[in-house]
Order: structure tokens, then C-alpha cells, then sequence
């Protein structure tokens, strides 16, 4: 789950990060009137889950409450890489002396949350990565033990050389590193870490990504998922629990465990179609979890066809085949339905569906030509 | 011969009187997996009764189960909240292998997991994992018995399904298989392709190998290179989500495409450049696995 960068900041700041004040507004009255109260040069700055907000034009430096204004209104109801902006963080603009990047991120190969910072903040780690990546310190958590002192302050040196820095630097590291763990994050960046002509260390851009795995145990960080920042189609599969992702095709794909609902649209594609969704029903699927993914896959008007793929495992054919039926008794479903069902009580899933006058194919590959068939009319 | 799991595998279940740990106890006990022993903390003393009436006795604690059944595996169904717990505490009960079905353990639980059972060398498989086969021996996990058969082939896998898909395939011509292995589709997993490659490649009964590996990660690059470098019996290749738009997570939590790293071109162009047979669909897995063979 991806939080807002304000969201972020406030999850920093409980750790004692130190990070500039900051308020949200939703319309330009409201960041005029924050930045009043600043008094200052603002940063207005679009709050969408996205990177490349600067680029996009939705972060702006305003010199008065008159341009914070005129900044916001134009920023407020952009489009950044397909999502809408519906908020801005209105922050007093800081003097920067310099820009380090500093990240924590759960690293496949080392089983463990790994540090990267560099020297080199204010612009795409990855791009570091990739030109200069001797700028680029690396260092991996050892979970038994936590981040120790010694390696926060490794990491501290290389950032900076004043003594002064180093040790306000030593503290973030090791302030960030809790945030991280603390907040069930798999991501979590400061870009850039500032400093400033005075000689402060501070957080002016904030990035987090929590582990969806971590919120049943903490309500708080739960508490910040922001609806209208996501399509409403992903608010109700993930309710139903099912995962789904929107695409632009035609044919609607209900597929039990996620590989094989990419190895599914990837046959749609290879067949000449284009799947409208990635939808995995999970495992152990009761017949309501069916019905919700239809009336999700229903809902995309482009759907011309809807595909099942179902190889039971932990999920029960018979589970599936139920949820069919139901669901086509509860709801109105236009679009043709193809099915293939085999594994688990495949027998009584198929003897289900057949009662009901549907008929299922075993084989992938032929229900997947028969459907990108159907959905091209 | 198999890897992993085989005639002597002991096993208890952890979560046995659970939705899925009871039906799946009883599927395996159907394929003939020696069910030794449950654990359910608050349960000890009762009994599970197998699908043809056979009795198998529920423990509070592993400690016990594993003291009292001689059980050499254990295989994890209980939810997320208490999945790490559990993983711990079978590591710390004398098991070899320790069989992770669970999805929606925390990362950072897994992150301390891994290192417990390394310290022990202890083996995870998992977690968010199907769960592994040996056609003829032993099942353990979620697999479905019936589209598997014995024969040369080993099967290793990131996803649950799709491997389901894949041995249906090889087994509707009458290629069986050694092992069928799930590994997960966690970012941190106990078990990754090399430890299982690795073991195939030491299997003398295993003549060929299926990886099918999904976006996301470095994992199959790596993998490519250790066959490329290590492995004298070929290998055939499948990659899933060549659709998969970058910077959206499909299901899995490690199938994400991130900047430019983990495209299923990029992992299908590192099976290529190390000698393995690339299938562009599932359906052409059998075919290269033939031409190997031939």
C-alpha cells in the first residue's frame, strides 16, 4: 500500500525525523490561506502515489500566498501519470546547502531490509545506480541484531564530512530504519535529505510503500489508505479480497493465483486479444468471492468476453462453479462466459456447471482462443 | 529418487484442525503421505481422523509432536497473524523441513524467520507457497495429486497454478515427474531455484528440469546463470507476465516491475543467453522438454 509523502512525514516525524512543517489543502483557498499563515515561501506540492511529480509539474516553489494560490489551482485536478490530484501539501520552502538520498528497502537476495544512501540526493537513485554507482553506499540489516550504531554512522560518513552533519545524519539512519520497521513498510526513501545553510539535516520529501501483509496489526498505518487515490474497482476487489488491476482490453480474466492470471493474459495477448484485468480469486475462495469478482469484472464497460481460468489447488472447483451460478442469478451479465475448470473436486465443479447449462473446457489454451474469439464479436 | 520430501518423510501439520489444514490433511493422506501428527495449541489430545479412518494425534506444541511421532517435516496452514510463530517454533522442534502454505505472513517476520532457520539449518520452503510433490512418495502442501505422475522431470516454480497448469501438460504425455516444487511468490522465500536446481542436478533420476518463473525480482537471472555455470542436465524456461504493466504489483507481492529490473523479456533474454529453452506459452513447455529428451 502507498502513502501520500505528507503521510510519510508524519510517520517519520514519530520517530523524531526532522522534517519541515507542513499542512494538506484541497483547494486553492485553503493553500492561499496556509501559506498566509506561513508567511514565508511555500513549496505547493502535488500528493498523488506517484514519482515524477516534479517532472510532471506538480511540485512548485511559490514566493507568497498569491502564487501559492495560483500554483494549487492549477496543480489541484492535474493528471501525474494517469491519477488525478486531488490534494497538495502547502510547506514553508527551505534553504538547501546540499541533497543526499537516503532508503531502506526489503532486498530479495539478502533476506533482509537493506540501506542504500548516497551523496548524490534530489534525483532518481536509479539513475545513480545506473551511471555512478560507486556514490552509492549499500548496507543490509541483520534482523536478529537491528541496525547497530557503528553501521549508522558508516552510512552517516559517507553522506557527509562535517562531524556536525554526520552525527544529525547517524540519527536519521537510525530514526528511518525504525520508521521503516515500525510502520510494516517494504519501501521507504528520503529524496533529497537536506542540508541546510545553518547546518540542519532535514527530511523535505518523503516516500513510503507499506507492506499490505502488516495491516492487520496496525490499524493506525491502515488508517491511511486513501480511496480516492485509487481506482473504486481496486477498493472493492481488495475488500472482497481479491486482487485486481485494471487494464485497457477487452477480455475480463478471473484467474485462481496470481502466475497464472499473468501467464493467462499474457495467452489472451499471444492469441491476438487484450486482457481488460488481472484478477486472482486467491486461494481457499468461497462462492461470494466469485460473485464479487464478476460484478467487478461486469463493472469495466469494455469487457467483451469474461474468461475463467480456474485450476484448483486450494481452491475448490465446486467453490468456483457455485459462485458462477450464483453470481449469474444475483446479477444481470451481458458479455459471454467461458470456463475452464480441472483440479480440485473438478468433477463436482463441472457437474455443477452443467446443471446450470454451462460448459467448461479443460484445456487453457483452447478456452483462452475461444474467448479472445467472442470478445471480438 | 526426489528432492526434499520421499518415502521417509515424516510429517506434522501445523493448523491441522483449520478450514484448509483439515481438507488438506485429509488430501494428502489420501495420496499416502505419512501423516504423523497435528499441532493445534489448545487442541492437544484429540484426534484427526484420516479419510479411510486412520487416527492421528493432536498436539499443543511441536516440541511434543516431533518427541512423540519422530515427525521429520512440518507443514505450515495456520493464518498470517501466528505463521511466523509457528515457522519459528517448527524450526526450533527438531524438523528438517519446514513447509510454509500461508499467505500474508509480514516480510519483516520472514526477514527474522530466515535468519532463525539458517542459524539452525533448518530448510523453509515458503511461505505463500503451493507446497511440494513426489509422484509415488509423498505430497506435502496443496498440490493436486491427480494431474501429477512419476517420471524424469523436475518441476521448480514461483507461482501455485501455474505449476499446476505446467505438470498437467507434461503429464498428459506421459512425462511424470521426480519432484514438483513451489517455491512462493514472497519477496523473501526460505527456498529459492538454485538450492532447487542445485538438487536436481544432484538427483540421479531427475533427467530434465522445468523453471517457470513469473516478473519481479532478479531471481531468474540468477538461476540462469547457475545453470549456464553449474548444471549438466537441461532446463526449459517459462516467464509469466510479458503483459504486466510496470510499477503495478499482480497479486504476488514480488511480482513487480520496478524502473526497468525484472521484465519478463529481461529474465526470458537471461534464460536465452544461458542455454535454456525459452516456452512463449505454457502449452510449448512440453514440446521443449521433448526436444531435450529426444
Amino acid at each position: 500500500m502507498d502513502i501520500h509523502e505528507y503521510q510519510a512525514k508524519e510517520r517519520f516525524a514519530l520517530a523524531g525525523i526532522p522534517v519541515p512543517p507542513g499542512r494538506i489543502a484541497t483547494t486553492a483557498d485553503e493553500a492561499e490561506a496556509i501559506a498566509n499563515e506561513y508567511g514565508c515561501a511555500v513549496m505547493v506540492k502535488a500528493q498523488v502515489h506517484s514519482g515524477g511529480r516534479g517532472k510532471a509539474g506538480g511540485v512548485k516553489y511559490c514566493n507568497d500566498a498569491s502564487e501559492a494560490r495560483e500554483h494549487a489551482s492549477n496543480i489541484l485536478g492535474m493528471d501525474i501519470n494517469g491519477l488525478t490530484v486531488e490534494k497538495v501539501l502547502v510547506t514553508p520552502a527551505e534553504d538547501i546547502e546540499t541533497e543526499a538520498y537516503v532508503g531502506v528497502l526489503i532486498d530479495r537476495k539478502n533476506q533482509a531490509a537493506t540501506f542504500m544512501v548516497s551523496p548524490d540526493g534530489g534525483m532518481d537513485i536509479e539513475e545513480v545506480a545506473a551511471s555512478t554507482p560507486d556514490r552509492i553506499r549499500k548496507l543490509s540489516v541483520d534482523p536478529r541484531y537491528g541496525l547497530l550504531p557503528h553501521q549508522a554512522l558508516w552510512l552517516a560518513n559517507f553522506l557527509y564530512d562535517d562531524p556536525a552533519l554526520i552525527k544529525q545524519a547517524s540519527k536519521v539512519v537510525a530514526q528511518l530504519y525504525d520508521s521503516f520497521v515500525n510502520s510494516g513498510a517494504s519501501m521507504t526513501e528520503i529524496n533529497p535529505l537536506i542540508t541546510t545553510p545553518d547546518g540542519e539535516v532535514k527530511a523535505i520529501d518523503a516516500k513510503m510503500t507499506i507492506d499490505g501483509n502488516e495491516l492487520f496489526r496496525r490499524p493506525d498505518v491502515a488508517g491511511m489508505r486513501d480511496l480516492a487515490a485509487e481506482p473504486a474497482s481496486e477498493t472493492k476487489a481488495r475488500e472482497a479480497g481479491l486482487s485486481y488491476v485494471k487494464l485497457d482490453g477487452n477480455v475480463g480474466c478471473c484467474v485462481n493465483g496470481a502466475g497464472l492470471a499473468m501467464a493467462t493474459m499474457d495467452l489472451v495477448k499471444y492469441y491476438g486479444g487484450e486482457p481488460a484485468n488481472f484478477l486472482d480469486i486467491g486461494g481457499s475462495s468461497n462462492p461470494d468471492k466469485v460473485v464479487s469478482a464478476l460484478e467487478i469484472i461486469t463493472s469495466d464497460p469494455n469487457v467483451k468476453a469474461i474468461l475463467f481460468n480456474i485450476f484448483g489447488g486450494i481452491t475448490r472447483c465446486d467453490d468456483v462453479a457455485n459462485g458462477i451460478v450464483e453470481a449469474t442469478k444475483r446479477i444481470d451479465i451481458e458479455p459471454p462466459i467461458v470456463i475452464r475448470l480441472t483440479g480440485t473436486n473438478e468433477d463436482l465443479g463441472l457437474q455443477i456447471l452443467e446443471e446450470a447449462g454451462f460448459s467448461a473446457y479443460t484445456s487453457m489454451d483452447d478456452v483462452v482462443e475461444k474467448a479472445v474469439e467472442l470478445a471480438k464479436g | 529418487m526426489s528432492i526434499f520430501i520421499d518415502n521417509d518423510t515424516r510429517l506434522v501439520v501445523q493448523g491441522i484442525t483449520g478450514r484448509d489444514g483439515s481438507f488438506h490433511t485429509g488430501q494428502m493422506m489420501e495420496y499416502g503421505t505419512q501423516v504423523v501428527a497435528g499441532v493445534t495449541p489448545g487442541k492437544g489430545g484429540q484426534i484427526f481422523e484420516g479419510p479411510n479412518g486412520e487416527t492421528v494425534p493432536i498436539f499443543n506444541a511441536m516440541d511434543e509432536a516431533v518427541a512423540q511421532t519422530g515427525a521429520n517435516t512440518s507443514v505450515v496452514y495456520v493464518p498470517p497473524a501466528f505463521a511466523s510463530d509457528a515457522i519459528l517454533e517448527a524450526v526450533d522442534s527438531g524438523v528438517s523441513l519446514v513447509v510454509a502454505i500461508t499467505e500474508g505472513v509480514p516480510v519483516l517476520d520472514m526477514a527474522r524467520a530466515h535468519a532463525f532457520a539458517g542459524d539452525r539449518g533448518v530448510r523453509i520452503l515458503g511461505p505463500n507457497c503451493p507446497g511440494l510433490l513426489s509422484p509415488g512418495k509423498s505430497k506435502v502442501g496443496i498440490l493436486p495429486a491427480q494431474i501429477v505422475t512419476e517420471g524424469p522431470i523436475g518441476v521448480v516454480s514461483r507461482s501455485g497454478t501455474l505449476t499446476y497448469e505446467a505438470v498437467f501438460q507434461l503429464t498428459s504425455v506421459g512425462l511424470g515427474q521426480t519432484t514438483c516444487v513451489g517455491i512462493g511468490g514472497d519477496p523473501l522465500i526460505g527456498t529459492n531455484f538454485i538450492d532447487c536446481l542445485e538438487a536436481f542436478e544432484a538427483d540421479p533420476e531427475t533427467a530434465a528440469v522445468v523453471m517457470i518463473g513469473e516478473i519481479g525480482g532478479t531471481d531468474e537471472q540468477e538461476a540462469a546463470a547457475y545453470v549456464q555455470a553449474n548444471m549438466s542436465k537441461p532446463v526449459v524456461g517459462f516467464i509469466a507476465g510479458q503483459t504486466a504493466p510496470p510499477g503495478r504489483q499482480m497479486g504476488h507481492a514480488g511480482a513487480i516491475i520496478s524502473g526497468s529490473a525484472g521484465t519478463a523479456e529481461e529474465k526470458m533474454k537471461a534464460f536465452q543467453d544461458n542455454g535454456i529453452a525459452v516456452a512463449q506459452r505454457p502449452a510449448d513447455i512440453v514440446g521443449l522438454i521433448q526436444d531435450t529428451l529426444a
